[in-house]
């Protein structure tokens, strides 16, 4: 099954696009805790889209889609027409780093790399996608 | 949606925080411990059991207080996270640089007050 959801770019906005992950993976009978952590991964891609990409810019818009496959891993996919993310110049901050600079940039995508299974960002069609696939049989 | 009050005693400040915090709610978590610190406070308790949802933006809060509130001899503790919520500390190893307790009575033991 494949679901889509697209939702302007305010900050706002993530509380419904929390809604719609966790309305599905609970509907697909994922435990509390389990849905919580992969909503929290979807959470801090768009929240990073929507904030760095797109300026807060309410007039533009990120594309969320979910497609739970037989095999029961489940692909989200999040599209946007934004600045691309580039991931070879992503270096994973250290927590004392953070703590000590007071810079918080860095901590979603550290939470996104232990919740989900895999990560890639890539442009199709005119798109940037990041691509998170989480693999529930483990 | 991000629910916050506190209350004030003569010793410590409770701030109980609930809903969600988010990378649009964030701001008013760090707008009120920021309060707390320049009020002068010495003891904060954050009552965190109405909380369902914290994101990278309101764990980044609370570590940008860690250096702050150890160089201003500020005890901070934090108590009534649900388990899902408390997961989340757990998965960077926060709870681990944060005093993480379970409920009100181990915070305020912790903090020396009745």
């Amino acid at each position: 099954m494949l679901y889509n959801y697209k939702a302007s770019c305010s900050t706002d906005k993530l509380q419904e696009i929390r809604q719609f992950v966790d309305d599905l993976l609970r509907q697909h009978g994922l435990s509390d805790v389990e849905s919580h952590k992969v909503v929290l991964a979807v959470d801090e891609v768009c929240a990073n889209l929507i904030i760095h990409s797109h300026g807060c810019d309410a007039n533009e818009s990120i594309e969320i889609s979910v497609e739970f496959k037989a095999d029961k891993t489940t692909v989200f996919e999040i599209k946007d027409h934004g600045e691309a993310f580039n991931m070879a110049q992503y270096k994973e901050p250290s927590l004392s780093d953070i703590i000590r600079t007071k810079k918080k940039g860095g901590i979603g995508l550290m939470l996104v790399n232990r919740i989900m299974d895999k990560i890639e960002f890539y442009q199709s069609n005119g798109y940037n996608v990041c691509r998170l696939t989480k693999d529930f049989n483990k | 949606m991000i629910e916050i009050s506190t209350a004030e005693d003569k010793e410590y400040v409770c701030i109980s925080v609930g809903g969600e915090v988010d990378a649009s709610s964030s701001i008013q978590l760090d707008a009120t411990i920021q309060n707390a610190v320049s009020d002068g406070f010495k003891k904060i308790m954050i009552d965190c059991s109405g909380l369902n949802y914290i994101s990278s933006a309101g764990l980044g809060v609370f570590m940008s207080y860690i250096q702050e509130l150890e160089i201003k001899e500020i005890n901070m503790v934090i108590f009534g996270l649900q388990d899902k919520v408390f997961h989340v500390f757990q998965i960077l190893g926060l709870d681990q640089l944060l005093k993480i307790v379970d409920d009100e009575k181990s915070a305020k033991g912790l903090l020396n007050v009745i």
